[in-house]
């Protein structure tokens, strides 16, 4: 007796496909169906994001690149010029103080007016009104803060005549010219641009605070003092975090304030990192120094960042 | 490899062809033919499009510099003109970033303070051969800014600086428009009140053109020179002698307050409204006071020289400048704009709208014969040499901030006047 044997892949080509082809088929389809969702996100992020940091940091490893037909690779000279250039360090201690100063103030500001319009001492109409009033200054862009600002405290402003008039000054301050105020001034005007952020927050978290809490601290014997510090502190505790880690963040990356008040002046009393490295490009056209700069400004970042999504991770 | 890598490397494989293909896309730019395909000679006839990037149709009188244009896609059959305008800030950034990616339009306003870099980068044209090439006769050019003996910036118009001072405050102090420091100084203490400044210094980091415009021109004003073979001079005896001129004015108390911080329309205002008796200003600014202030006595005049000066007095002034860019594919047809907007009729028509001074020596602007004010503006202008040695330093946007820290630590007591200049010359030094 003769038997013909026909090989799977000729069995194959004759009928129905074998059901490991369909299942690995069926298999890929289903593992790449999760990135065709993701993909239009992807391309963007790739051209938007990712193609420019690699291109600065590329930039930051050339020497006279944009401006010179050709560049060569420096290695780490940019950033050695960077680090040891004296006007850098006073950009990152305004930085620090700027940042740190309109966090702290953000907060202290922030949570006392989240607690007054939280405060059943307040009637509903009234709480509108100052809510409105409060959010005010989060509404108006940074140009318009800036232009506002220039003009209340210039030397002929309202803010020294009323000064004048209460007789807190005896004459007229140059809010934004003297080296001395020129720096809490600008952090001044941040803190009152910014603060709303941090009472919108806060006052969606006290009013998520159960009331038991309350009441079985006042069954405990406590007072408003030890209430806020032992009920409604550790209760905002993980939004304060948040807020103040994005707060930093975005308080050091500020520069159209500071561009369109001081330019980074008198002198260089108010020189940022942001506004440093902004004249480093446009002003110098030294675009590999620039570019190192802002490397290491994204590095400063990146910590701060992993601070957060480290903190939300630990929430969550 | 296992399907999960190898579904990977698909996605990644694809995501990259559309990252190629999205930069490509976002690549084109320059000059464009009718057919929509890129650099396309005209030698064939076909349309060319030139694009003339400039910020100075959003301070003309609205469909004036497209009349222009209209005018001259008239008169050359084949070529139209797509204006590309923005404020001048944004101008300069489009046209740096333009220059760094060899996409810079056909034709672009220029700043003097630009050129150099520019120059270096290989991003604008030597105008010297487009003239050669085209015939042109240079003659009737006002002026040219050079670099290495070969042209790379036409001023198209100019606005001279002068010497803006409020006659009614003048008169009520019982003084002259002074013309000389001593007596601007007398001058500036009379009329300085409470309310009232006798003089304006604005020193903004920002924009630090009050270096060029308030401070140096006071040097210029009495032929002096910060410069010397082309090199930073700011240590020489004309520019002490003009710096120390002004740190006696801040200590007289006669300059307004917060100079650290104020910018040119601070210092407008400030005049406009009276609060300061004399300001350096562009001629540009004469229509602004006019509208928001119809009331205000002002004149115009030199600005004050050193005492015993008998020289030529040297104006400050600032262009609108006009190059073709280094990477466009119709240079020729470029220049003939140039040619165009350089030509008497429109040369002496944009000077009109703009109420500046032509850069074509014979061309005579209306504006000039109509009003006194800007006859007698005329008059010192050509009793004068045009003065403004920024133009063609390599940053010299950077130069002049580099010299506004050092004054600004001077007025504040923190250095003395020699101290300021020396750092102020090394800094230069590093720059150049």
């Amino acid at each position: 007796m003769t038997t013909t044997l026909t090989p799977p892949e000729a069995r194959a080509g004759k009928g129905a496909e074998p059901p490991a082809a369909s299942t690995r088929r069926r298999d890929l389809l289903r593992r790449l169906g999760p990135f065709g969702f993701l993909s239009p996100t992807l391309v963007l992020l790739i051209i938007l994001m990712v193609t420019p940091i690699v291109m600065v940091i590329g930039y930051s490893l050339m020497d006279r690149v944009i401006t010179a037909p050709e560049s060569n690779f420096v290695g780490f000279e940019n950033y050695g010029e960077v680090l040891t250039d004296p006007v850098f360090m006073v950009a990152v201690r305004n930085t620090v103080f700027f940042a740190g100063a309109s966090v702290i103030a953000h907060f202290v500001i922030g949570m006392g007016f989240a607690l007054m319009l939280n405060s059943p001492m307040l009637g509903h109409r009234t709480k509108a009104i100052f809510r409105t009033v409060y959010i005010l200054p989060w509404l108006f862009t940074i140009a318009i803060v800036a232009v506002l600002w220039r003009m209340l405290l210039s030397p002929n402003g309202i803010v020294n005549y009323l000064t004048e008039t209460f007789g807190l000054s005896s004459g007229t301050v140059e809010w934004l010219s003297d080296p001395s105020l020129a720096l809490p001034a600008v952090t001044f005007i941040n803190i009152w641009s910014g603060y709303p952020f941090f009472m919108v927050s806060l006052l969606a978290g006290l009013q998520g605070i159960s009331k038991d809490l309350y009441e079985a601290a006042l069954i405990d014997r406590a007072g408003p003092v030890k209430q806020f510090f032992h009920v409604t502190i550790p209760q905002l505790k993980p939004i304060i975090i948040s807020m103040a880690l994005l707060d930093f963040i975005w308080t050091t990356q500020q520069f159209a304030l500071i561009w369109m008040t001081t330019g980074g002046g008198p002198i260089n009393r108010t020189e940022m990192l942001s506004t440093y490295t902004y004249k480093l490009a446009f002003a110098t056209y030294d675009f590999s120094v620039a570019s190192a700069a802002a490397v290491i400004v994204l590095v400063l970042s990146m910590i701060l960042a992993y601070l957060y999504v480290r903190h939300q991770k630990a929430r969550d | 490899m296992s399907n999960g890598a190898r579904a990977r490397k698909a996605f990644m494989a694809g995501a990259a062809g559309f990252a190629i293909f999205g930069l490509a896309a976002c690549s084109s730019g320059g000059t464009t033919t009718d057919d929509g395909s890129t650099g396309t000679d005209t030698g064939s006839g076909e349309e060319v499009t030139l694009e003339f990037a400039q910020w100075w149709e959003p301070e003309l009188p609205e469909g004036m510099l497209r009349g222009l244009m209209d005018q001259f896609e008239e008169e050359n059959p084949g070529i139209t003109v797509e204006l590309l305008s923005g404020p001048y800030a944004s101008t300069k950034e489009q046209v740096v970033a333009g220059a760094a990616s060899g996409t810079m339009s056909d034709v672009v306003g220029l700043d003097g303070a630009w050129v150099s870099d520019f120059v270096q980068q290989g991003a604008i044209s030597d105008l010297s051969a487009l003239m050669t090439e085209a015939g042109y006769d240079e003659s009737q050019l006002a002026s040219q800014v050079q670099l290495n003996g070969s042209t790379y910036m036409i001023p198209v118009v100019n606005f001279a600086y002068m010497l803006f001072s409020n006659q009614d405050l003048l008169d009520a102090a019982g003084v002259d428009v002074p013309t000389t420091r001593s007596e601007f100084e007398a001058a500036a203490k009379a009329v300085t009140t409470d309310d009232v400044s006798g003089w304006i210094l604005p020193l903004s980091l920002e924009a630090p053109n009050g270096i060029q415009n308030d401070v140096m021109s006071w040097v210029w004003a009495s032929g002096g020179s910060m410069l010397a073979d082309g090199q930073p001079d700011v240590t020489n005896d004309e520019v002490k002698s003009a710096v120390e001129f002004i740190a006696q004015l801040d200590a007289d108390g006669v300059i307004a307050p917060g100079a650290a911080t104020l910018k040119e329309q601070d210092k407008v205002e400030e005049f406009t409204n009276g609060r300061v008796a004399m300001m350096v200003s562009s001629l540009a600014h004469i229509n602004t006071i006019r509208e928001s202030n119809p009331d205000l006595n002002f004149t115009l005049s030199a600005l004050p020289a050193e005492d015993g000066y008998t020289g030529e007095r040297g104006t400050p002034y600032a262009s609108w400048g006009i190059g073709v860019a280094e990477n466009s594919e119709h240079k020729a047809e470029a220049f003939k704009l140039i040619e165009f907007l350089m030509s008497e009729a429109a040369n002496g028509e944009l000077a009109n709208a703009a109420n500046a001074f032509p850069g074509n020596s014979t061309a005579v602007p209306e504006f000039v014969e109509n009003d006194p004010m800007f006859q007698t503006a005329f008059d010192v202008w050509q009793a004068g040499y045009p003065a403004n040695e920024f133009v063609g330093l390599p940053v010299a946007e950077q130069l002049m901030r580099d010299f506004s820290e050092q004054f600004q630590s001077m007025l504040a007591g923190e250095i003395d006047v020699d101290t300021a200049l020396a750092n102020a010359q090394a800094a230069w030094e590093e720059e150049f």
